[in-house]
């Protein structure tokens, strides 16, 4: 029931926000606050009340459309339970970063909560049309944060976004028809889906479409282009959701309507995703290397750390599954930190992100704190050990090793570049200490107002969340492996032989 | 055992809780990080010392001498992943050297950093890099000794570019961070496949561990291709993570670098500890490395030890023929660090663990001395590191002249009364009788020559003739000015007058050091090899007659020796250069061939114009081609999409007025319906879209008629 409340907690927090009115943003941002941090609370206790069951465990089911077979099928197993603890711990970040909205604040925290509801209602979801729906819900609050309360290029930035988004939905809704039509189970039910085998011939073409729908929305390369602008265009809770859940749903999708529908389809297509992934790894990488805007910076390497996520999807054994999981979760947490620093306590009083232009500012000495935690999540988006990107990352190339050895050496490539522009980044906007360079018109920068409680609170948590998981992986692990343990994945399971 | 050993575990939790605890202190609390960290190394040393003695008690037994934790940590894949430690005479040697040699650099920091304004930060990451170092040392699990591994390179990271705000310390460190982790790719994926072919990562594990007979014997007979086998192809991954850290060919550029740092850093992480990191980890895994066997001296033939025996000889000449034509103090120490780890190499490819695990210790006492040393003449004569700025400073630092004294000796191999010379003639004597071939020994006795050489310029340049810094005691002023010019970080300036002798502080830890540089020697001489014989859990035995086996190559030592210091000091000690700006002697004789050498033999220039410029080029490629897709494709497609409407239009107009072919129909029919239902751009998008997704399905169907 907990998982429930998460849903209803956040569309309930979206009505009531925006009753607020546009006069009281303080009032808005409380009661923002205090919805995601009930739908965290719901989200933990749900977690934890599930722990790790052997298969899906279902919350609420009800006809909707009985004559189309389509249900409301709410349930979750240890993989949901993962990305609905991220959602929660991502939604109530967000809020405590964007706590100095004060435009149409009432509006903002509404379509925000909107989004949180749609994120939460994907990660439930066990019927493919009501799971459609949600991933719908999710996207379109994404177009208008970013158009309203964006920055650069906000409107070319949604719209291409909303585009992409639309294509990739376009390619899922083909996939989900032709599974419905050619299934001939009269049902959107995932479990029935996921238990019959599909006409390999058929899987061979429908994966792909839905795999590259969903995974548009997860940075496959060459389809990633719309995650740099689009975060770079962003207002910052929306590039921490942007980065830290939203991509994650098109990882999620490509697993769960995918991979565990379509495993033949997945295993035809293994290399050639493998390919793509670690092709991506490496190449937004390389493309962060050259950015000069800091926020171009931390999108590309969001879309070279989802492509672990990916690589881990078309490894498809046990240790690449876990990894993808538990990969969306750190990527989550740390991306999310990332665009907090840089959008929230840099740019918020910077007002530039040029590098060139923060290299002048002196920022580590003026700002300590954000100085200390973007070198500590510096270090955690490089994968270095005692952060969860690690466990992650050495599960996703462990079972890489075993099915594709190149592709694993190419995202070892990958990961040294990742600490190559990690490093540079961290170096240009933090510790240059010039005076020369900003007199000659560097950013405006007199007294920076000192970081706020709310911020500080935030990167606690999320660096907190990320140490936690990368000393002591195994609560997590154990609720995924149960996950994939499940009947759910027993046909893949058998495709891909493992147990 | 004996009861206190078995809390050995405990060793790098205390600097780390130091660590922890300093970093939430305020930053002006420097006396209390500094406390911390002293305290912690120092309850760390006596725990280790007793946890040595608690290995001295169990020789004799099978596994006696070892004891292990372990535990779970998660799942991968099907498997565990378990992280243990681990205590045997080999992690209780690095145990000992790390935490003693660690607690005298902090100690000597107190005085070096003392005008530094953020001490207390810098013992903070100085904590955390012993934490990882003790870590690293008693690590079971390789997994835990790369997460150790990982760490200790952050904090160097961290130290290297602690005064970041010197352009040269920052780039220095990111340097260094690169190039070690393209070294640590290749270890993570040796232990990949060594987890693969092995199941477990843990060394020991009661039978089951990977260094253990029946996993071993699995990794060695298990053929890659034709010829390589399992255990050789993991090897040499592992030794490429060696080579990044240890900073071996041709992965070296990284240390001279890091000489940025702090002086205490560079003793510490860039001379004694982490670099010999590399070291400590092939000896760790040497039966892996040896194909199964021990290897006694002069047999090492398995493929990874030949590799590593000729990268070892290959970096000891090449790094030694460098520091021939360096003139900044840290730099030549640097080279010579770079050139004594291949030394230690060699001794493990050809000696086995013993003596390569021999030469790691004596050097890390005698060239931290060094470091120490040159830290307290940089402290004395204001930041200055060129040494033909320097000169005739025994005047004024006589403590440390002499301690720097000891340790040039050292290094140089001095017979007989330095523990350099012995733990270097046995790296040579194993090269000598090293089946393989014979130019690994003569590359070994050529970088003697040139370590004799080089030590012997440097302290007669830093020491002797007259000093040529900003005319010493009368103009300290204009050297101050000069100082404070050339780094910003807020160092004293008002340093009485002119040069100096260092405080207690700094040269109470030289002392100690140069004892140890002398005294260790006695340890691993032919006649009595007690190190030996503790590594491989036996009695040693007391026979001056092996001292005569020994004898030649000994002998071969001590003439190489005495000649590179005749000719060190003829060239430069007799005639004292004058003034700074004066050429070395030698440049009139090697012409170019000095200049390249000055230039470092113009690697990093090298690897500018490949390796850097070659990433720079994909990425501005990858860059350009995502500028193409967001400013080309997308207002292309935009483009076509609207054509594709106009055409889609027409079509409907055209077939569904004239009511013929219902399938184009349909398409056009939904062409209108979106057109009407979307104003503007939108419209084109949604069409081609649509357009787009059937010839998606089309493309999809006929490839799978196709296949």
């Amino acid at each position: 029931m907990f998982f429930l409340l998460t849903i209803v907690v956040s569309l309930a927090g979206a009505l009531g926000v925006y009753l607020v009115g546009s006069r009281r943003p303080e009032g808005a941002r409380r009661l923002a606050l205090a919805a995601a941090v009930a739908g965290l609370v719901f989200a933990v206790a749900g977690a934890v009340q599930l722990g790790a069951p052997k298969g899906l465990v279902t919350q609420v089911r009800m006809p909707w459309v009985p004559s189309l077979g389509i249900e409301f099928h709410l349930a979750a197993d240890g993989v949901s339970s993962v990305l609905v603890l991220l959602a929660g711990i991502a939604s109530v970040s967000g809020i405590l970063f964007s706590w100095n909205v004060e435009r149409r604040a009432n509006e903002f925290f509404a379509l925000y909560l909107l989004l949180i509801a749609g994120v939460y209602g994907v990660f439930l979801s066990f019927d493919l049309f009501q799971f459609f729906a949600f991933y719908e819900l999710a996207i379109v609050p994404k177009y208008f944060l970013i158009a309203i309360w964006g920055s650069t290029r906000r409107e070319y930035g949604a719209m291409k976004l909303a585009l992409y988004s639309f294509i990739g939905s376009a390619m899922v809704l083909v996939g989900v028809l032709a599974i419905y039509a050619v299934s001939g189970l009269h049902t959107f039910d995932l479990t029935r889906l996921a238990g019959t085998s599909l006409p390999i011939g058929f899987q061979v073409w429908a994966f792909p479409l839905v795999f590259v729908g969903f995974a548009i929305l997860a940075g496959l390369w060459p389809f990633h282009t719309w995650a740099p602008t689009g975060h770079v265009a962003a207002p910052t809770a929306a590039s921490m959701l942007l980065a830290g859940v939203v991509m994650k749903l098109g990882a999620y999708g490509a697993l769960r309507v995918g991979l565990m529908v379509m495993p033949a389809g997945a295993k035809y297509w293994g290399a050639t995703m493998a390919a793509l992934a670690a092709t991506g790894i490496v190449y937004a990488a390389l493309v962060a290397l050259v950015q000069q805007d800091f926020k171009f910076v931390i999108g590309y390497s969001s879309v070279s750390h989802m492509g672990f996520v990916l690589l881990g999807l078309a490894v498809a054994n046990r240790a690449g599954l876990a990894g993808a999981v538990l990969q969306m979760f750190s990527h989550g947490v740390i991306a999310g930190l990332l665009f907090g620093v840089v959008g929230r306590m840099v740019y918020d009083r910077t007002h530039t992100r040029e590098l060139s232009m923060l290299e002048g500012l002196g920022l580590a000495r003026r700002l300590p704190f954000a100085a200390g935690v973007f070198t500590l999540a510096s270090v955690a988006s490089m994968g270095l050990p005692g952060f969860s990107g690690f466990v992650a990352e050495l599960q996703v190339l462990g079972g890489a090793w075993q099915r594709f050895p190149v592709a694993a050496l190419a995202a070892g490539v990958g990961v040294v570049l990742s600490v190559a522009f990690t490093l540079r980044v961290l170096q240009r906007s933090f510790l240059p200490d010039a005076p020369t360079v900003a007199a000659a018109g560097g950013g405006s920068m007199e007294h920076p107002e000192p970081i706020t409680i709310p911020e500080k609170l935030g990167a606690v948590m999320l660096l907190g969340t990320s140490l936690a998981v990368g000393l002591y992986p195994r609560v997590l692990l154990e609720w995924i492996d149960s996950g994939l343990a499940g009947p759910l994945f027993g046909g893949l399971r058998r495709v891909m032989g493992w147990s | 055992m004996i009861s206190t050993a078995s809390y050995f575990w405990m060793i790098p939790l205390l600097p780390l809780f130091a660590a922890g605890l300093s970093a939430v202190l305020p930053r002006t609390a420097r006396r209390a990080s500094a406390a911390l960290a002293i305290g912690s190394m120092g309850l760390a040393f006596v725990l280790s010392v007793s946890a040595f003695i608690g290995t001295l008690a169990g020789h004799g037994s099978e596994h006696g001498a070892r004891s292990v934790v372990n535990f779970d940590w998660f799942h991968l894949g099907t498997g565990v992943v378990r992280l243990g430690v681990l205590l045997d005479p080999l992690a209780a040697v690095m145990l000992v050297m790390v935490s003693f040699v660690g607690l005298l650099i902090f100690i000597f920091s107190v005085g070096y950093m003392e005008h530094d304004a953020n001490g207390g930060r810098f013992f903070c990451f100085l904590s955390l890099f012993a934490a990882a170092m003790l870590g690293l040392t008693i690590s079971n699990s390789l997994i835990l000794l790369f997460a150790c591994w990982e760490g200790m390179g952050v904090a160097s990271y961290l130290l290297i570019g602690f005064w970041f705000h010197k352009p040269a310390a920052a780039a220095a460190a990111k340097k260094a961070f690169v190039v070690t982790r393209i070294g640590d790719i290749g270890l993570f994926l040796g232990l990949l496949w060594l987890y693969g072919e092995a199941g477990s990562l843990l060394l020991f594990d009661a039978g089951r561990g990977c260094l253990e007979p029946g996993a071993l014997a699995l990794v060695t007979t298990t053929k890659v291709g034709s010829s390589l086998t399992a255990a050789a192809g993991i090897g040499l991954l592992l030794f490429v993570g060696a080579v990044g850290k240890s900073g071996q060919l041709p992965l070296h550029v990284w240390l001279p670098d890091a000489m940025e740092g702090p002086t205490p850093v560079s003793a510490l992480i860039h001379a004694a500890t982490m670099v010999a990191a590399g070291v400590f980890l092939v000896a760790r895994v040497f039966p892996l490395m040896a194909g199964g066997d021990g290897v006694t001296v002069g047999s090492g033939t398995s493929g990874v030890l030949q590799v590593i025996a000729w990268v070892g000889a290959s970096t000891a000449v090449f790094a030694a023929l460098i520091a021939v034509g360096q003139n900044d103090i840290k730099r030549i120490l640097a080279y010579s660090t770079v050139s004594q780890l291949g030394y230690m190499f060699l001794g493990l490819a050809t000696g086995g663990v013993a003596v390569g695990m021999f030469h790691l210790i004596t050097h890390a006492f005698f060239k931290a001395l060094l470091f120490l040393g040159s830290g307290s003449v940089i402290h004395g004569c204001h930041e200055e590191q060129d040494i033909r700025r320097m000169g005739g400073l025994r005047r004024w630092m006589p403590v440390t002249f002499a301690a720097y004294a000891v340790g040039m000796m050292a290094l140089a191999g001095v017979p007989l009364v330095f523990s350099g010379f012995w733990s270097k003639d046995e790296i040579l004597h194993s090269a000598w009788l090293w089946e393989p071939s014979r130019w690994p020994f003569v590359m070994g006795v050529l970088g003697a020559f040139l370590t004799a050489f080089y030590m012997t310029r440097q302290v007669a340049e830093v020491f002797f003739g007259e000093y040529r810094g900003a005319t010493g005691r009368v103009a300290h002023a204009a050297a101050d000015k000069g100082h404070r010019q050339k780094s910003h970080h807020p160092v004293q300036a008002a340093h009485g007058d002119g040069v100096h002798e260092s405080p207690w502080v700094m040269t109470g830890p030289l002392i100690l050091l140069g004892v140890f540089a002398v005294l260790l020697g006695v340890i691993g001489t032919p006649a009595w090899p007690w190190f030996e014989a503790y590594l491989g859990g036996h009695e040693a035995v007391f026979d001056l007659g092996r001292l005569s086996h020994a004898a030649p190559v000994m002998i071969v030592s001590a003439v190489v020796v005495a000649a590179g210091m005749g000719l060190g000091w003829m060239l430069y000690g007799k005639r004292p250069r004058t003034s700074p700006e004066s050429p070395d002697v030698l440049e009139p004789v090697l012409g170019g061939f000095h200049r390249a050498l000055a230039r470092r033999l113009y690697v990093d220039e090298l690897y500018d114009v490949t390796v850097v410029a070659g990433h720079r080029l994909l990425s501005r490629l990858a860059n350009w081609m995502d500028l193409l897709f967001i400013g080309g494709v997308v207002v292309l497609v935009g483009w076509v999409s609207n054509a594709a409407a106009y055409v889609m239009r027409w079509a409907d107009e055209l077939f569904v007025n004239a009511g013929f072919d219902a399938g184009c129909g349909t398409v056009g029919w939904l062409g209108r319906r979106v057109s009407k239902l979307q104003g503007g751009r939108a419209r084109g998008y949604l069409a081609g879209m649509a357009l787009g997704v059937v010839a998606l399905g089309a493309w999809v169907l006929w490839g799978m008629n196709v296949g």
